[in-house]
């Protein structure tokens, strides 16, 4: 729901024969992203399967109307150019007018004109006589928060490149400004490093089917940017980190039994130097490949049994002078986000970070998971850090029913805190973790749930009401089905008009 | 039953034995479990299931597998039959030839494959059927569906009863052969003798409360036959909405449909679905349950529903279907005779479950009748309706399928009645109707609508014979329905949600009781899991992080 919203019930043709985008004073404030997008867009409007238009007929005109919207216009507040990427900072706020024939999209910044695009294909719809109209309406909207994330993670399942393209597209149709990708992780190792191949030669699950290449990155990162979405990339450390040592053994601690190896081996090892060269020189590499602003250094979960059992970190933990394991997360941490910082790169973290002392960048993102998320980001919020909450979005977790009531309610403003300690929350993430989804369910289990998450991010706060939401929450359900996605039913019987088709 | 809003409250059994290579539960869901955590995974504790190769889901009765490998001659391999064939086995050929055959390009492309030719090996499935068969005969509730295989160094041979054994030999076969490291496909020296533990082994799909396009169905039956499932229970109108289209009645889809063009289901639609089923073995029986479950009947045939009542006016709401006016029995009449013609398997389910009395109770002529009757309570007006019902549909010489409501209003039904029992205390009630003499088939504890990480196991071992009652009661078990309500699927997550988790239940129902144990299962499951995305199915991931060689690929 946008901002501001003021529809009146007078409509305007919108006739797909005449209709098209234009730009004002195109030869400064045009671009390849906004021409892009209205080629997206004019299919998106108008590309209705001809077996569910009304009457089944092709639509027709109506009569009695306001006027005929033969185009909108779009006005940039300043020029683009083709190498424009959204960043934290990006103005996304849009006014969109349209009266008595005339329609127009006006926005400071590209990435409003792609925000407003997407609202204003929403509100044309269908007429029950069966042309194309839209209603006489004004809005000036914005998000709330900045950073609308979805993160995916792509190690414990694969996702392929074509689905992952796909859930860009449900996105942006839901506002959606981030796509976390929590690209690695313990069980496998997809990313195909250009300085390091042997980590996902034999970390991945297949090092030919299942990896990205650098080409699939790169595809997919242009994808996201036409669509205004930041691709900000996790590479967790030092847990989670099982698939890293597949290719680089001497990477991860060894973990002991009395006196030898096991075979086992845990986390990171903060004890040799060698680990520190080696991540200075593969961050180097993730902060070329991603362009975003924003790297994500994971450091959630590390167990400190293997540390503990090391005789290497044993020593070091005495010559560090440190009374306790977590002091050792602490450091590895701080010579990594040094490392990061170093590229200059910003970082977002998990909370445990933070939780642990280390010292960040002033301009790092805190991202709450656990449980008990209000008392932590009062915390993380005191302490004067960006903040981003998570711990109320994990849509991976199931339970019969519109469980995306749950999702709605949950408001990242709602702990004991200041007005500026409440500016600081950049906003939060619907996380979609991997053990129970792949390519065969991943798009239907994340939507429409994630939609719900998405409203809370981008609307105001007062949108909070369940039952006025409802109504329209179904029509977005049928609209995201009639465009191609398997948005599953999530409020009980019903049905949308177009239905997903299976090829 | 019909709409899952009674939350069954599994015994969920959560298994602690953990082998090395298979921990079997390792996460809780979020919600009402006391049990939950939120974790970003679970690292160190978790281990990918390693999946078994060529091994068969459900697992055959007996099966004995060698370690000696022989090669299958691909350039050269057929099937072959006996002395009795028909289009059926000849159809069946050629699905098992595709689907033994073809792998997808995300396969092709896999480290592990390789294309490689060879001149010998196993060139031929001799398939042997022991009876006649026909083009036209239909797989009813006690056709016989054993077979064996042997399987040698350089031969292989089916054997079977009748096509309809075979049809479940040749699922078999296909599941067994494999892929193995030098690109070759292969399988073990092995000797399977199966038979199904029970004979009817159900899935209802609801397609009223969301439509659910011809295709799925379709491809719903492929996984059927994948799993050895061999009835569809097609809960096909309900409440919300009417998609069958009647040829003597139109206008029930006409008004009672979602859409009366895009969301019905034409007599060449369902003359498709029962022959495509017919093909793989499947019977199809449509659920038309009442009086309850109606509410869209009412759009068309206005005089049919019972009229509430609010003081003494009628209050423009409809209740169950009017048992007292004459004219329902005749439309009932008509309605079903030709759903009998329709529909050509034996059995027809009628429903008859949770029938709310209020409306009956509010309607001046329903307590006029009661009345004249001379009835106590409400349930004895079900159990008039049923029973005229009943009477109805045994004239058309049909058998039926109930819910278990139904028996328990004290209806007076045919002796080959096949009651259904879906509420939860589902073991007492087992005991009761088979002391009663009924087949019973239990669906209470594989209600797959309602969803939970992991879930699997808690179907997996829930198993029929787990009730109080003597071996003759347990004789009258049929099997059991993997139920799929509709409230929260349709086209767009339907098959995901429903596979692999109804496979648990596929293999509960055909194989040996004593086959139970869900970290036992695991590697197989996960190998069968894959074998249906390499088949093109959507079959989610039901065991945790992993992979399958061939993933999903979405067209």
């Amino acid at each position: 729901m946008p901002q501001s919203y003021s529809s009146q019930s007078m409509t305007n043709n919108v006739d797909a024969a005449t209709f098209k985008f234009s730009v004002v004073n195109e030869a400064i404030f045009s671009c390849t992203v906004l021409q892009e997008a209205f080629k997206r867009y004019e299919p998106l409007i108008f590309g209705r399967r001809p077996e569910t238009l009304y009457f089944h007929s092709q639509a027709r005109r109506n009569v009695g109307v306001s006027g005929d919207i033969d185009e909108l216009v779009v006005q940039l507040g300043k020029p683009c150019n083709d190498v424009d990427a959204p960043s934290l900072q990006s103005d996304e706020s849009y006014k969109l007018t349209v009266q008595n024939g005339q329609a127009m999209l006006s926005a400071n910044e590209l990435w409003g004109v792609i925000r407003g695009l997407e609202t204003f294909s929403q509100i044309v719809y269908q007429s029950p006589t069966g042309g194309m109209v839209v209603n006489n309406t004004v809005i000036s909207d914005f998000p709330r928060f900045n950073h609308r994330g979805v993160m995916l993670d792509t190690s414990r399942h694969y996702v392929s490149k074509k689905t992952i393209l796909k859930n860009l597209d449900a996105m942006t149709q839901n506002k959606y400004n981030v796509f976390h990708w929590h690209i690695v992780d313990d069980p496998s190792f997809p990313y195909q490093s250009a300085n390091f191949p042997e980590l996902s030669q034999k970390g991945a699950y297949d090092p030919e089917t299942h990896v990205y290449t650098q080409s699939d990155i790169q595809e997919i990162i242009e994808y996201a940017r036409l669509r205004g979405i930041r691709v900000v990339p996790e590479f967790d450390s030092p847990g989670h980190t099982q698939s890293w040592g597949k290719g680089r053994p001497d990477l991860l601690t060894k973990c002991y039994s009395g006196s030898s190896p096991n075979g086992q081996f845990g986390p990171v090892d903060p004890s040799n130097n060698a680990t520190f060269t080696f991540l200075k020189q593969f961050f180097m590499e993730v902060g070329n490949a991603f362009p975003d602003k924003y790297i994500h250094l994971g450091g959630d979960e590390v167990s400190f049994a293997c540390w503990q059992s090391n005789p290497d970190v044993q020593a070091f933990v005495k010559r560090m002078g440190y009374s306790d394991y977590s002091q050792v997360e602490q450091y590895y941490m701080q010579q990594l986000l040094d490392i990061v910082g170093g590229l200059g790169k910003g970082y977002q973290i998990w909370q445990e970070v933070i939780d642990n002392g280390a010292k960040v960048q002033a301009d790092t993102v805190v991202e709450v998971w656990k449980a008990g998320w209000e008392d932590e980001m009062n915390k993380v919020t005191k302490l004067g850090y960006k903040t981003l909450l998570a711990t109320c979005w994990y849509l991976n977790y199931i339970s019969y029913g519109s469980d995306w009531t749950k999702y709605y309610g949950c408001e990242p403003y709602n702990f004991p805190g200041t007005e500026d300690q409440k500016k600081l929350i950049q906003g939060g993430e619907t996380c979609m973790w991997g053990e129970y989804v792949d390519d065969t369910n991943l798009m239907s289990r994340l939507w429409p749930r994630a939609s719900a998450v998405a409203e809370r991010l981008w609307s105001a706060q007062s949108v909070s009401n369940v039952q006025e939401a409802t109504p329209r929450f179904i029509e977005h359900r049928c609209r995201m089905v009639g465009r191609g996605f398997p948005a599953e039913p999530i409020n009980g019987p019903g049905f949308c008009r177009e239905e997903y088709i299976v090829d | 039953m019909a709409s899952s809003r009674q939350y069954l409250s599994f015994v969920f059994v959560i298994i602690f034995l953990c082998i090395s290579q298979t921990c079997c539960h390792y996460e809780t869901s979020q919600g009402n479990s006391p049990l939950y955590s939120q974790t970003n995974s679970n690292t160190s504790k978790l281990k990918l299931t390693s999946p078994t190769t060529g091994a068969p889901w459900p697992m055959p009765q007996s099966y004995n597998v060698k370690p000696d490998v022989n090669v299958i001659n691909v350039g050269n391999f057929k099937f072959v039959h006996g002395k009795y064939q028909c289009m059926i086995l000849d159809e069946a050929f050629i699905r098992y030839y595709k689907l033994i055959f073809n792998h997808n390009e995300n396969f092709r492309r896999s480290s592990s494959y390789k294309i490689l030719k060879f001149e010998s090996g196993i060139t031929q499935l001799e398939v042997l059927v022991n009876t006649p068969c026909k083009d036209n005969e239909y797989f009813k509730l006690d056709t016989d569906e054993s077979y064996n295989i042997k399987i040698s160094k350089d031969s292989a041979v089916l054997n079977s009863k009748t096509v309809w054994g075979a049809l479940r030999g040749l699922e078999t076969f296909s599941q067994i052969i494999y892929h193995d490291k030098l690109g070759q496909y292969v399988v073990n020296t092995t000797t399977i003798s199966d038979h199904p533990r029970f004979p009817h082994r159900g899935l209802l799909l609801d397609t009223s409360r969301h439509f659910v396009s011809k295709n799925i169905l379709l491809q719903n039956l492929d996984a059927m036959a994948q799993n050895k499932f061999n009835v569809f229970h097609w809960h096909i109108v309900d409440d919300p909405s009417f998609p069958y289209e009647s040829i003597m009645f139109p206008e029930l889809s006409q008004k009672g449909a979602y859409d009366p063009e895009t969301h019905v289901y034409t007599q060449s639609d369902i003359q498709e679905i029962i022959e495509y089923a017919r093909l793989r073995g499947i019977r199809v029986v449509p659920e038309f349950d009442t009086p309850g479950h109606t509410q869209s009947w009412g759009k068309a045939q206005t005089d049919l529903l019972t009229k509430c009542y609010t003081k003494g006016q009628p209050n423009g709401q409809f209740g169950p279907i009017d048992p007292v006016n004459n004219a329902t029995y005749t439309f009932l009449q008509k309605f079903f005779s030709e759903i009998a013609n329709v529909f050509p398997d034996q059995y027809i389910h009628l429903g008859g479950d949770e029938v709310s009395f209020n409306c009956w109770a509010s309607n001046p002529a329903v307590k006029e009748f009661i009345k004249k009757m001379g009835f106590f309570f409400y349930g004895q007006v079900e159990e008039y309706y049923m029973q005229k019902l009943l009477d109805i549909v045994g004239r058309l010489g049909k058998g039926y399928q109930i819910w278990q409501e139904v028996i328990d209003n004290g209806a007076k039904v045919r002796p080959d009645t096949v009651v259904e029992v879906w509420k939860s205390g589902w073991e007492k009630e087992m005991d009761k109707v088979t002391k009663m003499g009924y087949k019973t088939l239990l669906a209470s504890c594989w209600y797959l609508d309602m969803i939970k990480l992991g879930d699997w196991q808690s179907f997996y071992v829930c198993d029929p014979f787990n009730f109080p009652g003597n071996a003759s009661q347990k004789k009258l078990i049929q099997g059991g329905e993997a139920c799929l309500w509709g409230e929260f699927v349709d086209d767009t997550n339907l098959m995901s949600r429903l596979w692999p988790r109804a496979s648990a239940v596929g293999e509960r129902l055909w194989s040996n009781q004593t086959v139970s144990i869900p970290f036992v299962a695991q590697p197989r499951l996960e190998e069968h899991r894959c074998r249906m995305v390499g088949r093109g199915f959507p079959a989610e991931p039901a065991t945790g992080p992993g992979f399958c060689k061939e993933e999903y690929i979405h067209s």
